[in-house]
């Protein structure tokens, strides 16, 4: 069995008091109770202070470029389904700059495991403004505030019908880690939209901001009603939801492609199968006669 | 030059070129003869003015020429278009009813297509047909192989079918037989059946043979084909072919899943390459293998969609930031872009770089005959550490320094050792590192070690014609069948060679051929850009300086009549 020792990667570069630790702290303790092995899963982070995440643990990790982890995420995937994937970005990366293979990963239903890092400010270029910074911030590249409405992961994200949507909050290390868990046990693509407060640079969504108005979704809520989860989703400012906004049980692409149905591309023979692929590629070039 | 003929179809999108231009161009290499065929399209789904022409040989046919024997015109604008492109035997075929327009020339042949199609095939549907056994018939050549590729290709439909088409064909030819009276073509001699590809089905067989398991691509002219051949062999192959969101998640998810530990391709544009570049510089970082299939069509920007350019190979052997190992190789036929394919995946493998296989529209799409391919050539070793081997190990790290430069590349999850890579630098291990002394082990790990490896396994450029040549033509890429031809025409009164370079970075070590090219009175550096690109990485490279170029810039291929007048205008000043 898996434990806590084994997940102690470098030792991290935040800034005391980030709410990256939290999140740390959470992801850690919920695969060891998943009884995973570090090496039993990739992690896929972008760039910013949530890409040095899989350092500051101990996995197989492909630490690739700002706004891609979805892209690398969905090849390792269709690769290797018997691998456990999770992507780690921050909101820009995530909801900026690679936006565009969010609403992609969402459509294709790839069982990736998406964790973000939602601190509503760009942390390693020093507090310009995010796409989910709130209308009205100030900063030094937005001296007259965020002129743009800031965007709701949530709710775009069950417009999309997202297979597991979910939002955490990383104070809260028990729950956080329970909804972790829940991610990564559901099938299908998963957003986890985890609000983080930047101690450094964001002066308005401190963990004070939070505190006053985060609450946990109550029993009884059904996360499969989509028109009531996107209500539920669109909640922001004097009450914020935490907990499993929205799932349902859309087939993932992984099981829809027949190529990889009886094993995945990985585990199909490599170079005894030389001489059937020969005979394969003598038989394609009849097509050419 | 042998003996042979150039068939010119010229028409709207959507009349059916395409149709006729195929069932002609199997006919001839089922037949035995060589075949070279390219398409000029507008980039539109219907109207326009294309055409398709087929040239067929009893010597090698591998460049377009300018002069048509045979022009069948589906639309009025084929006549004024090409009606001066007749050779002094040439005949234009039309259809007067269709076309609404008569035209009372000798040379121009009535056939009533249309009518024929509806009243022996039932629809006018079968004009094509009639067209194609009309051809057929004009050349003076039987209806047998047609007839089998009637069969094969409508078979699935059934036999009523089969045989309005049969008859479609067969009236076609009739009418073409008794009714041309100018009509006097000596066939020449047929050989053994060849077969006939386009440079994207070679590219992309190519991938197959060599273990290609992921494909991801964004569709873009000219790169399309490539996506589509390998689609429609997935299953067969066992290949995920995923069609991305945009280039840059496809170079990312070919990435993803060469980590993972699959043979892994992406193909596009050079517009969509543009896209690719810091995918490109990430796959250098993490020494991830990835072969990159990259069509050059003419630019900037959107440029002339489906037309042909070399204007991207300095693009593409210096593209993204930073300095990491690549190769680069420029195929000239389909056949060299199967085999050097499969060269791009046995490197990429082995150095864990990325491989770029750099056409152009016209190599891309244009089809070539030829007498088969040698599998027995093709290179297969699997250089990734999976299962048992990686299992046995005593440590592992991803990075680690050796004596190549080359580290192990595992599989993650095939054994209990963590498989880590970083787009920071990093350490050995794959973790980030901000230290002098450890970024220049790892610039010397990942570029110094392996570049004189890599540079070893570089083919020299071929070497055609005299092998001490007064004139020499210096060529890359897709001009080598113009280039072949022009040597042969000009050989009959000169000293010449053509020196062909397919492998250009890293740039092939003199092998003889600077040496040659001193000697020679005339090195002419030949390419479709305007400044003349190779000629200007041959003298970054070499120090060897060009005496003339000619270029074309148009948007078109190099026809060989007009390169041989360009050819000799240069040579004249000697």
């Amino acid at each position: 069995m898996p434990k806590l020792e084994d997940y102690k990667g470098q030792s991290p570069a935040w800034c005391p008091g980030c709410g990256d630790f939290g999140i740390l702290t959470a992801f850690k303790n919920a695969v060891v109770e998943l009884g995973l092995e570090p090496w039993q899963f990739i992690v896929v982070s972008g760039i910013g202070q949530a890409g040095k995440f899989p350092h500051y643990l101990k996995c197989n990790t492909f630490n690739g470029l700002h706004g891609r982890t979805l892209p690398p995420a969905t090849g390792m995937r269709l690769s290797n389904h018997e691998m456990l994937v999770i992507a780690v970005a921050g909101d820009g990366d995530c909801y900026g700059e690679g936006g565009n293979h969010l609403i992609h990963a969402i459509r294709r239903n790839i069982n990736v495991k998406l964790f973000v890092h939602d601190n509503h400010i760009y942390g390693l270029t020093k507090g310009q403004a995010s796409p989910t910074s709130m209308e009205g911030m100030v900063t030094k590249t937005q001296p007259f505030g965020v002129l743009s409405e800031p965007l709701s992961p949530l709710a775009f994200a069950v417009a999309l019908d997202c297979s597991f949507v979910a939002r955490g909050f990383s104070a809260d290390i028990g729950r956080l880690k329970e909804l972790i868990k829940e991610a990564i046990r559901h099938k299908g693509f998963s957003l986890v939209d985890i609000l983080q407060p930047c101690v450094t640079f964001n002066k308005l969504n401190t963990y004070e901001w939070y505190k006053q108005r985060v609450y946990h979704i109550e029993p009884g809520y059904d996360p499969y009603d989509r028109q009531a989860a996107f209500g539920r989703a669109l909640e922001w400012g004097e009450k914020i939801p935490l907990g499993i906004i929205y799932r349902n049980d859309r087939p993932i692409l992984e099981e829809r492609v027949p190529v990889i149905k009886d094993a995945p591309l990985v585990r199909q023979p490599f170079d005894p199968a030389l001489p059937g692929l020969r005979a394969k590629v003598a038989s394609a070039l009849k097509g050419f006669y | 030059m042998g003996l042979g003929y150039t068939i010119k179809i010229g028409g709207e999108a959507g009349q059916g070129l395409q149709t006729i231009g195929d069932a002609l161009s199997h006919v001839f290499t089922r037949a035995g003869f060589n075949v070279f065929t390219y398409q000029d399209y507008e980039s539109r789904i219907r109207g326009g003015h294309n055409f398709t022409q087929i040239r067929f040989s009893d010597a090698p046919a591998l460049s377009p020429r300018e002069r048509v024997d045979i022009l069948v015109a589906l639309d009025r604008e084929s006549i004024p278009r090409h009606e001066a492109e007749l050779s002094e035997a040439g005949i234009a075929v039309y259809d007067s009813a269709s076309l609404k327009q008569k035209y009372e020339k000798e040379n121009f042949f009535d056939i009533p297509i249309e009518n024929l199609a509806l009243e022996h095939g039932g629809s006018k549907l079968m004009a094509n047909t009639v067209a194609t056994g009309a051809v057929l018939g004009i050349l003076g050549m039987g209806l047998d192989i047609l007839s089998g590729i009637i069969r094969d290709a409508f078979g699935r439909k059934g036999e009523d079918v089969v045989n309005a088409n049969l008859r479609a064909a067969g009236a076609g030819h009739e009418f073409a037989r008794k009714g041309c009276l100018k009509c006097a073509f000596t066939l020449p001699k047929a050989g053994a059946g060849k077969m006939l590809m386009a440079g994207n089905e070679a590219v992309a067989l190519g991938a197959l043979a060599s273990g290609l398991k992921f494909y991801a691509a964004y569709p873009m002219t000219p790169s399309t084909g490539i996506m589509l051949y390998a689609a429609g062999k997935a299953k067969d192959f066992g290949v995920v072919v995923e069609q991305a969101e945009d280039e840059i998640a496809a170079i990312n998810m070919a990435l993803g899943a060469s980590f993972a530990g699959v043979r892994a391709m992406t193909g596009t544009a050079t517009g969509g390459f543009s896209l690719m570049v810091e995918g490109l510089s990430l796959a250098g970082m993490t020494e991830t293998p990835v072969v990159i299939a990259v069509g050059q069509r003419p630019a900037p920007a959107t440029g002339l969609p489906t037309r042909t350019e070399q204007a991207d190979l300095l693009f593409v052997c210096h593209a993204a930031h930073g300095e990491f190992p690549r190769v680069v190789f420029a195929p000239g036929t389909p056949e060299q872009a199967f085999y050097l394919t499969n060269k791009a995946f046995d490197l990429a493998e082995k150095y864990q770089i990325p491989a770029f296989i750099l056409t152009d529209q016209h190599l891309a799409d244009s089809q070539w005959s030829c007498d088969g391919l040698d599998l027995s050539r093709l290179r297969y070793n699997d250089y990734r550490l999976r299962g048992d081997a990686f299992k046995g190990l005593k440590e592992y790290k991803r990075h680690a320094f050796t004596e190549t430069g080359v580290s192990p590349l595992a599989v993650p999850g095939d054994a209990p050792y963590l498989v880590v890579t970083d787009s920071d630098e990093h350490d050995e291990e794959g973790h980030i590192i901000e230290d002098a002394a450890t970024r220049i082990k790892m610039v010397e790990k990942r570029l110094l070690r392996k570049l004189p490896l890599i540079k070893k396994e570089i083919s020299p450029p071929l070497l055609y014609g005299s092998e001490k040549p007064d004139v020499v033509l210096v060529g890359w890429g897709s001009t080598y069948g113009v280039l072949k031809e022009a040597v042969d025409e000009l050989s009959k009164g000169k000293s010449i060679a053509m020196l062909h370079f397919t492998e250009v970075c890293p740039f092939p070590e003199d092998a003889g051929y600077l040496g040659l090219l001193n000697k020679a009175r005339l090195a002419i550096a030949v390419e479709n850009n305007a400044t003349g690109q190779f000629a200007r990485l041959m003298r970054a490279e070499t120090g060897f300086e060009f005496q003339a170029k000619v270029n074309r810039f148009d948007g078109r291929p190099f026809a060989l009549e007009t390169l041989i007048a360009e050819l000799n205008a240069e040579i004249g000043r000697l």
